[in-house]
């Protein structure tokens, strides 16, 4: 299925958040994660089912002001 | 010493962790300074990357705390929404809250920052509220739960100094029992000097030090000018006059013309 992945389309085999994260390259622990602007727990991602179409953003830590 | 939500830090410069020539000076200038509170963002991060790891790992390193902010946030959702990210990455309660309400000036949107403050101290949050010098703002952002007012100095990263001195003067004077912490648009160690004389209780910068020709030379710069403003604040500092006023007595002095 299609899913967009940090705003660019991204295409995945997987459904559940935890193992779409590791088949994109996400095996960090220094991660989060939101579906359709809402947080998912690192804790509640086993749980969650991505649909095609849902906007995952993956955030890491960076310099900041 | 400042002591913010609970936390007491012998040295009241905070430093900013982007725009460095490399890790690696990052790293010399928070530990030759002796900062002990440092900034960090969030950002989208590419599969395979792991550049967010290595940059986490760099800081946990150095014995820090971390204050995460919610830069370039627009609106209250997803201020509190990086928030929570934020919180999940960093493990931390604290968050400098960035509501923007204007690209070219880069000033808070007050409105939105006020209710985003109100959300996440209900969500059990620690608020450093990126404001202006505004009164009744940091009076609003008091009421919803924050314990620390941080005030600009000037457009973040415009290396102007205080604009307005007066106005942080007179938070200072309404709010004296609240941690003031100047934030952004510092240029010069003198900058954050004047921000301490006044009666400000920390500065928070990263431009100005990241962006010198000698970042970690100029980070102990900063180190030092905030302890010196502190000190002069504490020791009183004399008024200003319009007049001379002659520091060498008149009495005694000779008869020679």
């Amino acid at each position: 299925m299609r899913i967009i992945l940090n705003g660019k389309p991204q295409q995945v085999s997987e459904s559940r958040l935890d193992a779409v994260l590791l088949e994109c390259g996400y095996d960090q622990p220094a991660i989060a994660t939101a579906v359709n602007q809402a947080i998912v727990h690192a804790e509640d991602r086993a749980q969650t089912s991505l649909q095609e179409g849902d906007q995952l953003e993956v955030l890491a830590p960076i310099g900041g002001g | 010493m400042v002591d913010l939500y609970g936390v007491t830090l012998s040295n009241p410069l905070l430093l900013g962790t982007a725009q460095y020539p490399s890790p690696e000076i990052l790293a010399d200038a928070i530990r030759l300074s002796g900062v002990e509170v440092v900034t960090v963002a969030l950002r989208r991060e590419a599969g395979g990357s792991n550049a967010g790891q290595g940059f986490w790992d760099l800081v946990k390193q150095l014995n820090v705390r971390v204050l995460p902010n919610t830069a370039g946030c627009y609106s209250v959702k997803e201020a509190v929404t990086t928030a929570h990210m934020a919180r999940e990455i960093f493990a931390s309660k604290w968050i400098k809250l960035e509501v923007i309400g204007n690209p070219d000036t880069l000033q808070p949107d007050v409105f939105k920052l006020v209710e985003a403050a109100r959300i996440l101290c209900d969500d059990g949050f620690e608020v450093f509220p990126y404001t202006t010098e505004d009164l009744v703002v940091a009076d609003k952002l008091l009421q919803v739960g924050c314990e620390v007012l941080m005030p600009w100095g000037a457009p973040i990263g415009s290396g102007r100094g205080l604009n307005n001195p007066y106005g942080l003067r007179s938070l200072r004077a309404h709010f004296p029992d609240t941690p003031i912490v100047i934030d952004a648009g510092i240029g010069l160690p003198s900058h954050s000097a004047h921000a301490m004389e006044l009666g400000c209780d920390a500065v928070l910068l990263n431009t100005a030090v990241a962006r010198a020709g000698d970042p970690v030379a100029m980070a102990c710069a900063f180190s030092e000018a905030v302890k010196a403003g502190r000190t002069a604040f504490l020791a009183q500092p004399i008024g200003m006059t319009d007049m001379a006023q002659a520091s060498t007595p008149i009495i005694g002095k000779a008869f020679l013309t």
